[in-house]
């Protein structure tokens, strides 16, 4: 069963569907898509009592604003932003309940980018390709494959049951910091760099407003090449987390709306650290350390158990 | 975690039938912990849970399968090959007339040039379902437009130096257009959404503007 849960009155400037994302179809030129903070978005799903994978709003910078046309539970987390339900404050990284005839609100991120936006039941959009995320350049998935806009009507699955309400114990609670450490393994293209690599390492990259769910252009010291290599590349797939380092050697760290490229890649940011690619927001300053391929799966295996040992208090 | 394999350094048919046998291994039999191959010209991606099997076990693995052999046919070696009827030039295929002039040619020689090769798919990517190309003839080569359209119409036939393709959704793109399709090349909502793959081949026919509204209506 579904019904009707919010209008929007505000979308905010991108708030779209997502899920965990779109697999089998990179090989078609169908990127992965998803939310980009995994970890806020699957905790907004466990606060609401939703699967981890359900589908879900994601909100940047700022927004939105939404009438409340049913009963229902929501949670949001990620970005720290100030959150209200009828100009009443309310947390982050708690289960909420919302009344039919409500207005929530989600003021602009003070840190952090992305918001997560979970409803009891699950947003419900139609599974295309096996799911649910918005790829808005192909006009695939979510609501209309777009952004959400201004009277749109949210719909979410029937809840049997109001799920305990909950929140975060606060040491779990991730903090955005405006200077982040981001780990990496070598890439692909590594030996086409000699001193940019130790430029790559040694300097400090600000994040610019070019930003989007396809990567992140970061601005600071050129990563030089070796003078007789290559600038560009026959064109190979990529992973979330490449960087690539396009010929004025800026680096440009990939996110999810990108298959395959023809820019070396210096490095690849360890899975573990994409969630705080997902939230660096323009000025915000990123220093590179490169790990090893052990480190960076010991990295992934902690922040997995990290997710599991997460704990909650009743609200 | 991803384990990018390079089995050759050019573009050519040889290296990329290691390509897709490499695929065609990795695929037919999936290790635990594999989430997608990814294929290109010249190297493979596998993208997989390295908390159920960790990269040197992918490294063993890959190492032990013996997709260089260019001796060992399998079926997918042969690829299908399909059609793509094409509404040539007019306000379809506006550059088609530069196409011929850079080239010395006459339009019909374009279209004649153009729809008398058979294309070799060696990836997709770029967009859904966006073709790279290979085996256009010298005769009809052209550079890009110094500056991108913003809006390609979905369906769009163009040529880009040695390369032609064909834009399947709507998009920018700074390729010389030379006519447009029909056909609905990019179904998200079937179950085969993609009318070919890489490794599959392409002819292009050029129809007729009474052909191209029937075919669109038989699409739509």
């Amino acid at each position: 069963m579904i019904r009707d849960v919010f209008e929007i009155q505000y979308p905010g400037p991108m708030t779209t569907i997502q899920d965990m994302g779109r697999f089998g179809f990179r090989k078609y030129g169908i990127p992965v898509s998803g939310a980009l903070d995994r970890f806020s978005s699957s905790v907004a799903n466990r606060l609401v009592g939703n699967p981890m994978h359900a589908p879900l709003l994601e909100t940047t910078f700022l927004g939105p604003r939404m009438l409340a046309l049913s009963d229902c539970v929501i949670s949001l987390t990620g970005a720290s932003v100030n959150l209200k339900i009828n100009q009443r404050e309310k947390p982050l990284w708690s289960t909420l309940k919302v009344r039919a005839g409500d207005v929530v609100s989600v003021g602009p991120a003070k840190s952090g980018v992305r918001s997560y936006l979970a409803i009891g039941g699950g947003v419900w959009s139609p599974t295309v390709m096996g799911s649910s995320s918005t790829l808005v350049a192909a006009g695939l998935g979510g609501f209309q494959g777009r952004n959400l806009q201004e009277g749109d009507r949210i719909q979410a699955g029937f809840q049997e049951e109001v799920p305990p309400m909950l929140a975060l114990d606060d040491k779990f609670i991730p903090c955005f910091d405006h200077q982040v450490i981001l780990r990496s393994v070598q890439g692909p293209q590594a030996d086409y760099f000699d001193e940019g690599l130790q430029t790559f390492v040694s300097s400090v990259y600000v994040t610019t407003p070019g930003a989007d769910r396809m990567g992140v252009r970061l601005h600071g010291p050129p990563m030089e090449f070796r003078s007789q290599s290559k600038r560009t590349i026959v064109s190979e797939p990529s992973l979330p987390g490449c960087v690539q380092a396009p010929p004025d050697g800026q680096p440009i760290i990939l996110l999810v709306e990108q298959t395959i490229g023809g820019y070396a890649k210096i490095a690849t940011v360890i899975s573990a650290d994409l969630d705080l690619v997902a939230q660096l927001r323009p000025g915000d300053q990123v220093n590179f350390v490169i790990v090893s391929l052990a480190q960076a799966r010991t990295a992934r295996m902690d922040s997995e158990l990290g997710r599991q040992s997460i704990k909650f208090h009743v609200s | 975690m991803g384990l990018l394999i390079r089995v050759g350094d050019s573009i050519d048919r040889e290296t990329n039938s290691c390509v897709r046998r490499l695929v065609r291994r990795l695929e037919s039999a999936p290790r635990p912990g594999l989430i997608e191959v990814i294929p290109a010209y010249n190297t493979v991606l596998i993208n997989f849970d390295p908390l159920r099997s960790p990269m040197d076990s992918w490294i063993e693995f890959v190492e032990s399968l013996d997709y260089r052999n260019p001796t060992e046919k399998i079926e997918y070696d042969i690829g299908r090959i399909v059609e793509i009827p094409v509404l040539y030039g007019g306000e379809f295929g506006q550059d088609i007339e530069f196409v011929a002039k850079i080239n010395n040619v006459s339009v019909h020689d374009v279209i004649r040039i153009h729809s008398s090769e058979e294309y070799f798919v060696y990836m997709l990517g770029f967009t859904p379902g966006f073709a790279y190309l290979g085996g256009l003839s010298p005769k009809i080569h052209a550079p890009r437009l110094d500056s991108p359209r913003e809006v390609v119409p979905a369906g769009s036939i163009g040529i880009a130096n040695d390369q032609t393709g064909i834009y399947p959704i709507s998009s920018a793109g700074g390729w010389r257009l030379i006519g447009r399709t029909p056909l609905k090349l990019f179904r998200p909502q079937d179950k085969s959404p993609f009318v070919y793959e890489a490794g599959d081949s392409i002819r292009f026919r050029s129809i007729s503007p009474e052909e191209y509204e029937s075919l669109t209506e038989f699409h739509d």
